[in-house]
């Protein structure tokens, strides 16, 4: 595969000129180049189907891409999608163990990470619960934990709010943002929610329709720690008027 | 999978609902088929005393006979006991060269697409095969004893366990399966802690099939193989040409409590498997 690997250490991701077109001739991506850096929160919106999902796959190594390459270290990285995909077999704590696990991080240690990232998404007391018990909100809080237990310099959100309800996902919306206030990872979210992005993001993105490429860059200079009441901002609003703009234009 | 990806019902659990509702529950699951039963009962005695004339009741004796003559009776008892065992023995050991061969299949099918694309038709064909026409075959290559019922046991209750668990193995998410692709986990691993877990349901069902299989399995290889100990089976058949009415019944009753014991277990042992993380469509034995 032409793509090269570079494994960079300062905790950032940079994507060089990837192009992606599948076998069956899809052509996802287009020459898409940024770069997310420590401290940066970075969003990608953009209209289904344009490719948002097969650039995080990328970054993660689960896809290679056809043309550029791809800097991040993997070996750390916070991934979390959609779905929570978690395993029905496994409580809350197991679940948040997988990854110490398949790592081969000793027992302690491994409870350790656990009870630290389980306390981080506020699931303490429901460690020995099973998935199905747990509401959608709180089945994306045990994905956040799992991947947190890497402690992650760079952290990948594949639209992780998208099926859960309006007030859940502000408040998820809030306890993402100040875990990227404590943590301190460098973020790369997706969303089609144009609210969702500028609330969480230092920097929102624009990607057009298929092949997906960058359109537009915001910048989004409000201050951290942001209160839920800044959606109301009329700054806010312009902003995300513009973001609107630019998102309707990348239907066409 | 049976769960939906998201909202999970928040619904309190059956189990912790308070005692008096409980025992409404339980004779809602009680009454109906002790009511069906009673009518069925109804039905025999009407058959035997009514439909029937006095010289034509051998062909359905009525039911205090069949447990008098059948079961309470010394000698009757002995020989139905002694065949119940030799057949559960015959079962049990079926069963449990159904589930080697089944999951070993089922496991190496997992692993590629090409390999399950070449057995299964095999597999499907060796499952067309009608017991009768392989008999002679089975008789001459295995003699007609307890091997070659074991071999009928295991032939008729094989597939159920390797398409359930074959199904199973494959029904991890793909999510799931990213997750351990992303943490480098090798295919033992994955087998062990993401593809077996996750077909825990399936396989239990399959087992339950079978395990109701085997026991049917082991009942036909007695009727065809009787060298050796008699297995029920055999029962049946000298009863059938002797025309005795009550032993026949009694050897059918008993061979279908064999079944339901069985099933019952698995059921059993599938609840205390999965029972706290997976909601399995309730079918209490
Ligand atoms: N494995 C694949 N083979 C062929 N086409 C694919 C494959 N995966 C995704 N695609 C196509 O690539 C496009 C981008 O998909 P995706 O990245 O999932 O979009 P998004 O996440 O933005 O909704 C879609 O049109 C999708 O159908
Ligand atoms: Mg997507």
């Amino acid at each position: 595969m032409g793509a090269t690997n570079q494994v960079v250490t300062d905790g950032s991701l940079a994507f060089n000129r990837i192009g992606m077109v599948f076998p069956d001739g899809t052509e996802a991506l287009r020459d898409i180049s940024f770069t997310v850096d420590k401290g940066e929160f970075v969003t990608v919106v953009g209209p289904s189907g344009c490719g948002k999902s097969t650039l995080l796959k990328i970054a993660s190594g689960l896809l290679e891409p056809t043309g550029g390459s791809v800097a991040v270290d993997r070996d750390h990285l916070g991934y979390v999608f959609q779905d929570a995909t978690l395993l029905q077999w496994r409580t809350v704590r197991a679940n948040v163990e997988l990854f110490s696990e398949l790592n081969d991080v000793p027992t302690a240690e491994r409870r350790q990470l656990a009870r630290e990232a389980i306390d981080l998404v506020g699931l303490k007391g429901f460690e020995n619960h099973y998935p199905k018990s747990l509401s959608g909100g709180m089945k994306m809080r045990c994905s956040l934990a799992r991947s947190l237990t890497l402690k992650p310099p760079v952290f990948l959100f594949d639209e992780p709010f998208g099926a859960v309800d309006e007030i859940t996902r502000e408040h998820l919306n809030s306890e993402t943002q100040q875990l990227f206030q404590n943590e301190g990872f460098a973020g790369l979210f997706i969303t089609h929610s144009i609210s969702e992005a500028v609330f969480l993001s230092t920097k929102v993105l624009v990607m057009s329709a298929r092949p997906g490429r960058i359109v537009a860059e915001f910048d989004i200079p409000f201050d951290y720690p942001r209160n839920p009441e800044l959606r109301f901002d009329p700054d806010f609003a312009e902003l995300s008027g513009r973001v609107s703009v630019e998102l309707r234009g990348s239907h066409s | 999978m049976t769960t939906t990806d998201n909202q999970a019902t928040e619904a309190p659990d059956p189990a912790s609902t308070p005692g008096a509702s409980r025992a409404a529950k339980a004779s809602r699951a009680v009454l109906p088929p002790l009511g069906l039963g009673l009518a069925l009962v109804g039905l025999w005695y009407y058959v035997s005393y009514i439909v029937l004339e006095d010289k034509r009741r051998f062909l359905l004796r009525p039911i205090h006979q069949v447990i008098k003559v059948g079961f309470m009776d010394a000698d009757n008892r002995t020989e139905e006991l002694q065949a119940l065992w030799s057949s559960t023995r015959i079962a049990l050991i079926g069963l449990s060269i159904a589930i080697s061969i089944g999951f070993t299949l089922a496991i190496i099918m997992s692993q590629a697409k090409v390999v399950e694309k070449a057995i299964f038709p095999y597999m499907v064909t060796l499952q067309a095969i009608p017991i009768l026409a392989v008999v002679p075959l089975i008789s001459f290559w295995f003699g007609t004893g307890a091997t070659s019922r074991i071999v009928v046991c295991v032939m008729i209750s094989l597939f159920p366990i390797i398409v359930n668990t074959l199904f199973g193995l494959q029904s991890a998410e793909q999510g799931a399966h990213d997750l351990f692709t992303l943490h480098h986990a090798s295919r033992m691993t994955r087998l062990r802690k993401l593809m077996f877990p996750a077909a825990l349901p399936a396989i239990f069902a399959g087992l339950r099939i079978s395990a109701g299989l085997s026991v049917i399995g082991a009942i036909v290889g007695d009727f065809f193989f009787g060298k050796g100990d008699a297995g029920i089976g055999q029962l049946l058949r000298r009863h059938a040409s002797r025309l005795n009415g009550e032993e026949l019944l009694a050897s059918v009753i008993l061979s279908s409590l064999l079944g339901v014991v069985v099933f019952g277990f698995f059921g059993w042992i599938q609840k205390r498997a999965t029972g706290r993380w997976h909601d399995a469509i309730s079918a209490e034995a």
